[in-house]
């Protein structure tokens, strides 16, 4: 309890702030507004709730946002296509396809690095260079050019997150993998063990930790990189769908319901390996 | 066997194959590309390694012969079959190289500085040549993907325009927001520091925010601040600040309990403490934050063109070329990128050498 009384506070001062601000941005709207209805002399406390609900506000008040989210959420058909839901899981099946994809490129690549010395000094510089290429930035590009040879929907947006994904694996995995000391190994040379008894006994289980710490930081950049590489193509729906036409309508409350849902999703994907990660560093004989 | 091990035998067994397969097809074109015919009986008569000691070196020279003479023998109408036996002979002759090449550096026959920076620019060059043979050999269309020499060319005659846009989203809106969201993570660290309330509070917060898409807000950012470069700083300055935030904070705790109760014992202020100790302690977390940020900043910058900017700048470059379809356009916009992208990250990693000399990473030489 003691930790969750100073978040509950900064939480709130936050919430305290965002009103603020938004009667502040929201203001020389609402006073033009109030001047042309003729209206002179609203009082403070009235004003305030006008600027709170503006049907396109500079700056959506925080009720206004989490009623947007329940409208296109809970309030619609989970297949319309104004529903959250559904743009939410267009995004969430790409970024999981994309996870799983680079993960295991992550792990393939990093195995091939330990294991083999001129792919360790020929491929690792690259893979530090590739993530230098603004993937991110050129996300839209690459969807229009697979898009142009026929491959559409899940799987362009799933190859961009699988090229955000794979380096935090590729990074993490190493040094896992490298992670078994001398005398360790030593241990299981005396045992007569094989590479691949060494690889599966001692340096996977050990490799362990460092893999849900990576995973949890590329499922993050995987769903950024879902939402971006949506960008590019209007119909197929998705969170960066609607954060784009939101942009281009002015719809300020559009977009800010699409970028918590954005936001709820990636904090539980990142709980979720979290909960995988406790259970299986039990399993594999971790300390608490 | 002059000292080769099993997967090296293998390597060169089908490197020689392949190029005896290729010489034996291409024979009836013989008059058509005499390089690519000579660098297949090399690369058969290379069987005789199996009697003879072969140096490394003689690997490489074939290898780089099979590059040479596919790029020549290129735009000589459709590609013949050989010409990919070419490709994967060359190939199997640089990887055979690299391999004998680490071997020998490993058993210390080699200098490791120099030789062992050769091995990671032999990758990329051969990257470059498949890419360049197969585009061209294949006629990849170059809405796709374009061959490299294309991209070069039309990097060459858009100098003026390339600049622009660098100027635009690079000098104007990365580093003035990198600038400021770094300091601001670095002076609301030191302040959150100060208060262990603030600290529990704002840190869990902090952790949640550096892994949520920060990205997304960057049509919010083009509304409040206009479509100039404003609006595109405004993003690096949120994408910067919770990165730096997090890894200052857990910086500002690396000094050990015994080297602050010595700082106590010669009754130094709660500045002095910072400054002299635990501010240069946390340098190279510090520097993990200035790094990590070097790339997120000309991503953020990028990205937030694509919802607004006028008529120049990387991102704006970037969308409407797709729109025209001037695809090597587009990338060669990629590369000034990447190679902005690499020179801003190198620039910090030097900086950190510097001040951040005595730390065990740098002085191992592995930074």
């Amino acid at each position: 309890m003691t930790r969750v009384i100073p978040v509950l506070t900064i939480v709130l001062a936050i919430v305290a702030f965002w009103y603020g601000m938004a009667i502040h941005m929201n203001a020389p709207w609402q006073e033009r507004l109030n001047e042309r209805a003729g209206l002179e002399s609203v009082a403070f406390m009235d004003f305030a709730q006008q600027t709170w609900a503006q049907d396109k506000p500079v700056l959506p008040a925080p009720h206004q946002v989490v009623g947007e989210i329940w409208n296109a959420t809970a309030a619609l058909e989970l297949t319309s296509r104004r529903s959250l839901a559904y743009h939410g899981w267009i995004t969430l099946s790409a970024t999981l396809l994309g996870f799983v994809f680079g993960t295991a490129l992550g792990v393939a690549l990093a195995v091939a690095i330990i294991h083999n010395d001129a792919s360790d000094r020929s491929l690792m510089p690259w893979i530090i260079a590739s993530q230098t290429i603004p993937i991110l930035a050129v996300a839209p590009m690459v969807v229009v050019g697979l898009g142009s040879v026929g491959m559409t929907g899940l799987v362009p947006k799933a190859l961009i997150s699988m090229y955000l994904s794979f380096f935090p694996v590729v990074v993490g995995m190493v040094k896992g993998l490298r992670s078994p000391e001398a005398i360790q190994l030593d241990l299981m040379r005396t045992y007569d063990a094989n590479p691949w008894q060494v690889f599966w006994k001692l340096r996977w289980p050990a490799a362990m930790p460092f893999l849900f710490a990576s995973m949890k930081v590329g499922i993050a950049i995987s769903l950024i990189g879902a939402v971006v590489a949506e960008l590019s193509n209007a119909s197929g729906g998705g969170l960066g769908v609607r954060l784009l036409t939101g942009s281009y309508n002015g719809q300020t409350i559009q977009i800010w319901a699409a970028l918590f849902i954005a936001a709820g999703l990636a904090a539980a994907l990142v709980a979720i390996l979290g909960g995988a990660e406790k259970w299986v560093n039990g399993r594999m004989g971790a300390r608490a | 066997m002059a000292g080769l091990s099993y997967f090296q035998l293998y390597l060169a067994l089908v490197a020689a194959l392949i190029g005896a397969l290729g010489f034996a097809l291409g024979v009836p074109t013989l008059g058509a590309a005499p390089l690519v015919t000579l660098f297949f009986a090399l690369a058969a008569l290379s069987l005789l390694r199996f009697w003879l000691p072969f140096s490394l070196w003689l690997d490489g020279a074939l290898a780089v012969l099979s590059a040479v003479a596919l790029i020549e023998a290129l735009p000589a109408g459709p590609t013949p079959i050989h010409h990919w036996l070419a490709l994967i002979a060359g190939w199997a002759f640089a990887w055979l190289f690299v391999e004998r090449l680490s071997a020998a550096i490993r058993a210390g026959r080699l200098p490791e500085t120099g030789t062992g920076l050769l091995i990671p620019i032999i990758f990329g060059l051969s990257l470059l040549v498949v890419w360049e043979v197969v585009t061209r050999g294949a006629n990849v269309p170059p809405v796709l993907l374009p061959p490299p020499s294309a991209i070069w060319a039309r990097l060459v005659a858009e100098v003026p325009t390339l600049w622009a846009d660098f100027v635009q989203t690079f000098i104007k809106s990365v580093l003035p927001g990198y600038a400021i969201g770094c300091l601001a993570g670095l002076v609301v660290a030191i302040a959150v520091d100060r208060s262990p309330f603030l600290k529990a509070g704002v840190m869990p917060i902090g952790n949640f925010m550096s892994a949520l898409p920060i990205i997304g807000i960057a049509p919010i950012m083009v509304m409040w601040f206009g479509f100039d470069w404003q609006s595109k700083a405004a993003v690096v300055v949120a994408m910067t600040f919770f990165p730096m935030l997090v890894n200052t904070v857990a910086g500002l705790n690396a000094a050990s309990g015994m080297e602050r109760d010595l700082m106590t014992t010669y009754a130094a202020s709660y500045w002095q403490t910072l400054m002299k100790l635990r501010l240069p302690a946390a340098g190279p977390f510090i520097f993990n934050a200035l790094k990590i940020n070097s790339t997120l900043a000309l991503i953020g910058a990028i990205v937030a063109e694509f919802f607004g900017t006028p008529v120049v700048g990387m991102g704006f470059r970037i969308s409407t070329g797709v729109g025209r379809l001037a695809i090597d356009l587009v990338w060669a916009e990629i590369a000034v990128a990447a190679v902005a992208g690499s020179v801003f990250y190198a620039c910090v990693a030097l900086i950190e050498r510097g001040v951040t000399f005595w730390h065990p990473s740098v002085r191992g030489g592995r930074a």
